[in-house]
């Protein structure tokens, strides 16, 4: 193709400035994070030098790194397939003529446009021994009482749970938009036919549905990553490190410890997960889906 | 015997009752909150449903932190970002869209890297560009990271792709240039998408934590987030009732606006979604 010089200057004109900004906030901190992870943190009197993989040994060596990890991993596992399957119930349900559809629709989507703070605010007193409302219940039934926040056994569940419960309604919006897409001649024929509705669902729908399913995955797992803010509120990444996920051990290595070697090489091992991720995008998807 | 009628009929009764109990479950902890905030702590904690109706909640909250100030800045913040992004997101969504260039797909791949990995990850490397110049703890090195917005670029790109080329060649014939091409032409046929793009980044924004708890330290820069967490945890001689009034507070104005809009807003988000 012939690319007219006039043509390719506006062009660069017009991109430069998001292209910069994307660069200076995206590209280089990427490349920042690996280059400052063979370099020592800088101390008063004591500037930063190369050290190879002091930073990443010390990191293997460090327990707590192998519990956010661990713990990480759990996160999204707990939460994927979960958030995966209620937001395609809520989905189906809201997609059908339903009495009260919009109401249910408000209701599932509503977590979704809270800030996550506020929805780990509320969330904390349905935990909190003695008079949270979880307690008060299984006081009701004479159960026995239950710390579950401040409990290693059910801190990390309870995070998990307030995550579906903020991010179902938001992945919920993904299979609406999918559903209407399906022709309705389809359901109608099988249904001539004499399929049942779980054949329907099993055989046309969710077929029909798989890329927005691994669309939906793909970026749930994302957010397993990304999204802890609620860990600060509801546990501080305690009780023992119960609910430290990466992100929250990176927060606390760079900004409480103020020792950006060592964070340097988290962040690294963050991008690299992500960059599994982003290669397991690539192999389930057909390039075409995302470019066009 | 049962008819096909009637199992057809059951089943739509388990279907509608099964919905409706997700439904309340969702529902039940902003129930809940809302319920308690409106009440004194002391009624909260006894679960007395009978208790009567109180607003001093709110009062309290107000008063015993900056609350106008961090919504304020949330306010300028969110506005700031959403103009920005506006801009920056559109002249680069038009060059990668209807431009011809040398080195046009490379580049847009780059752009897309962020998708995947968001500002959020890279805390520790923007701090030090953000320190770098000098602009630690200020409301433009909240935005900063976010301003250009890989998920803007391509949703706007998608956008103006399927726009006719036609409307732009007589625009051309008319002896239009590219900047009124792009003003008089493809901005307006966008409009629904600025209008999903628009709610998606203000949501977005207005709940962002990590990065301003981060980068700012004092209350003229801390917004309504950050201002709620550092609230929340001061534990001493605040209760949860009060602390529910905040947090139902600083969600107000989202929660306001998605109850008023909810058609447009869940059709925005299905648009954003679709992409």
């Amino acid at each position: 193709m012939n690319y007219k010089p006039q043509t390719t200057i506006t062009a660069w004109l017009l991109v430069m400035p998001a292209v910069a900004l994307l660069g200076m906030f995206t590209h280089v901190p990427m490349i920042g994070s690996v280059l400052h992870s063979f370099y020592s943190t800088e101390r008063p009197r004591r500037p930063s030098r190369f050290v190879g993989l002091d930073n990443y040994d010390s990191m293997l060596d460090d327990p707590i790194f192998w519990k956010a990890l661990i713990n990480n991993l759990i996160y999204a596992l707990g939460s994927v397939p979960f958030s995966i399957a209620l937001a395609l119930a809520m989905a189906l349900f809201v997609n059908e003529r339903i009495t009260g559809r919009g109401f249910l629709r408000l209701a599932y989507f509503t977590p979704t446009v809270m800030p996550m703070i506020a929805v780990a605010n509320i969330w904390i007193f349905f935990f909190t021994p003695d008079y949270g409302l979880i307690e008060q219940v299984s006081q009701f039934f004479h159960l026995p009482a239950h710390n579950w926040l401040g409990s290693t056994n059910t801190a990390l569940f309870c995070v998990t749970l307030v995550a579906v419960w903020k991010e179902a309604g938001f992945f919920m919006v993904f299979y609406l938009a999918a559903l209407q897409q399906i022709p309705n001649d389809l359901k109608e024929a099988a249904r001539l036919e004499g399929a049942s509705g779980w054949a329907i669902f099993s055989q046309i729908t969710f077929p029909l549905l798989m890329p927005t399913t691994l669309f939906i995955m793909i970026n749930a797992l994302i957010n397993a990553f990304r999204v802890v803010d609620h860990i600060f509120v509801m546990t501080g990444g305690g009780p023992n490190n119960a609910t430290t996920v990466l992100l929250f051990r990176l927060y606390e290595i760079g900004f409480k410890y103020f020792d950006h070697g060592q964070a340097s090489a988290l962040s690294v091992v963050l991008l690299a997960v992500l960059g599994m991720i982003a290669l397991g995008q690539f192999l389930l998807f057909d390039r075409k889906v995302h470019y066009q | 015997m049962i008819s096909s009628q009637q199992t057809g009929f059951i089943a739509r009764i388990i279907n509608t009752a099964a919905a409706w109990l997700l439904g309340l479950v969702w529902l039940l902890p902003l129930l809940f909150a809302a319920w308690a905030a409106f009440h004194t702590s002391a009624n909260t904690a006894k679960l007395d449903f009978m208790a009567p109706i109180t607003l001093s909640n709110f009062a309290t909250a107000w008063a015993s932190a900056p609350f106008a100030r961090y919504f304020l800045n949330t306010a300028l913040l969110v506005t700031g970002i959403l103009i920005a992004q506006f801009i920056l997101c559109t002249l680069a969504a038009f060059a990668f869209a209807r431009l011809p260039f040398r080195g046009r797909e490379a580049l847009f791949s780059l752009v897309l890297i962020q998708l995947i990995v968001a500002p959020d990850i890279l805390l520790v490397e923007n701090y030090r560009t953000i320190k770098w110049l000098g602009l630690v703890d200020t409301l433009p090195a909240i935005a900063l990271p976010y301003l250009a917005s890989a998920f803007g670029i391509f949703l706007l790109r998608q956008t103006f792709k399927t726009i006719p080329t036609e409307l732009e060649d007589a625009a051309r014939v008319e002896g239009c240039g590219w900047f009124n091409i792009l003003w008089r032409v493809y901005v307006p046929l966008a409009k629904p998408v600025y209008l999903a793009y628009g709610l998606v980044s203000v949501s977005w924004h207005w709940n962002n934590f990590l990065w301003p708890l981060i980068i700012t330290n004092s209350v003229e820069n801390r917004p309504l987030t950050v201002g709620l967490s550092v609230f929340a945890s001061l534990d001493q001689g605040i209760d949860w009732s009060i602390i529910t009034a905040a947090t139902l507070l600083s969600s107000s104005p989202l929660l306001l606006g998605f109850f008023l809009f909810q058609r447009q807003f869940v059709q925005s988000f299905i648009r954003a979604g679709i992409r």
